[in-house]
């Protein structure tokens, strides 16, 4: 268990660095696939089948979705050639590595209360009736988040935009290529 | 396999999210290191259900919020990018900047 745990762990943040490392977009989103299914099989270590299972599904289609977007905007989808678009690329490193610091003595060094309880025997049980009773209203915000979000999304990538009409089209108006 | 195992995953994670976020000019990348900080999040979420309050769901609950606002956070950012370049054909951050005062 503890290796497979550690095996997860590189994969997970070895993924993550290739994000930022790999000279292609495509590459790029399947490190970060890479890095969230590692995660999502981690919780299966840990007796989280729902959750686990529910990670590696969601983040295989976000990913996919991702993929197409990438493929839209950015200009080296193929990583035909080299591609550096970072700006104070030292001060990042150095305060993410100071966060990173920090987090990790925080984790090492504090002393965690002993473990209450033990786990369920069908954890998926709990987490069901704990959404559909005390939890309910979490449920709730999160439907109307979900609602909110798809509503907001269609109408800021709708052509007619935020403005209705008054703004001008730059493609009809030749701006644009 | 312990608390401190996982925690130090998730720590690894956000600060590897948090470089992307600081250091990327493409607005698509930088929402790959949200992601990225999101996932140590919810890493942390799973470990701290598993080793230190099993008996109650409350940890997985958190677990579910975060996985819904990771891909809520997708969802938004690719419509702003799409509104964003449709407008004026801008995907970098440093162009981005319309709400500064």
């Amino acid at each position: 268990m503890a290796v497979a745990f550690w095996i997860l762990a590189v994969v997970a943040v070895a993924g993550g660095v290739a994000v930022f490392v790999v000279d292609s977009m495509a590459r790029a989103t399947f490190a970060l696939l890479a890095s969230l299914l590692a995660v999502g099989v981690t919780f299966l270590l840990i007796d989280l089948r729902y959750l686990g299972a529910l990670i590696i599904l969601m983040m295989v289609m976000e990913m996919l979705v991702m993929a197409v977007f990438m493929i839209m905007y950015m200009m080296n989808p193929a990583g035909l050639m080299p591609m550096k678009m970072v700006h104070n690329k030292t001060g990042a490193a150095v305060i993410a590595g100071t966060v990173f610091v920090l987090l990790a003595s925080g984790a090492v060094l504090t002393r965690w209360p002993e473990r209450r309880g033990t786990p369920p025997a069908d954890p998926t049980h709990a987490l069901g009736l704990a959404i559909m009773g005390p939890k309910m209203l979490v449920m709730m915000v999160i439907g109307v988040a979900i609602l909110a979000t798809m509503i907001a999304s269609v109408v800021m990538a709708t052509h007619r935009g935020r403005y209705g009409s008054a703004m001008p089209d730059r493609r009809r108006d030749g701006e644009g290529s | 396999m312990t608390l401190e195992a996982f925690l130090l995953l998730a720590a690894a994670l956000f600060a590897v999210g948090l470089y992307g976020v600081l250091s990327q000019q493409s607005i698509v990348m930088l929402m790959m290191g949200l992601e990225l900080m999101i996932n140590g999040l919810i890493a942390a979420g799973g470990a701290f259900w598993y080793f230190l309050a099993p008996a109650s769901a409350d940890g997985q609950v958190l677990v579910l919020v975060a996985v819904t606002v990771m891909a809520l956070e997708m969802a938004m950012g690719f419509a702003v990018v799409t509104a964003l370049f449709r407008a004026r054909d801008v995907d970098m951050t440093d162009d981005a900047g319309d709400l500064k005062g």
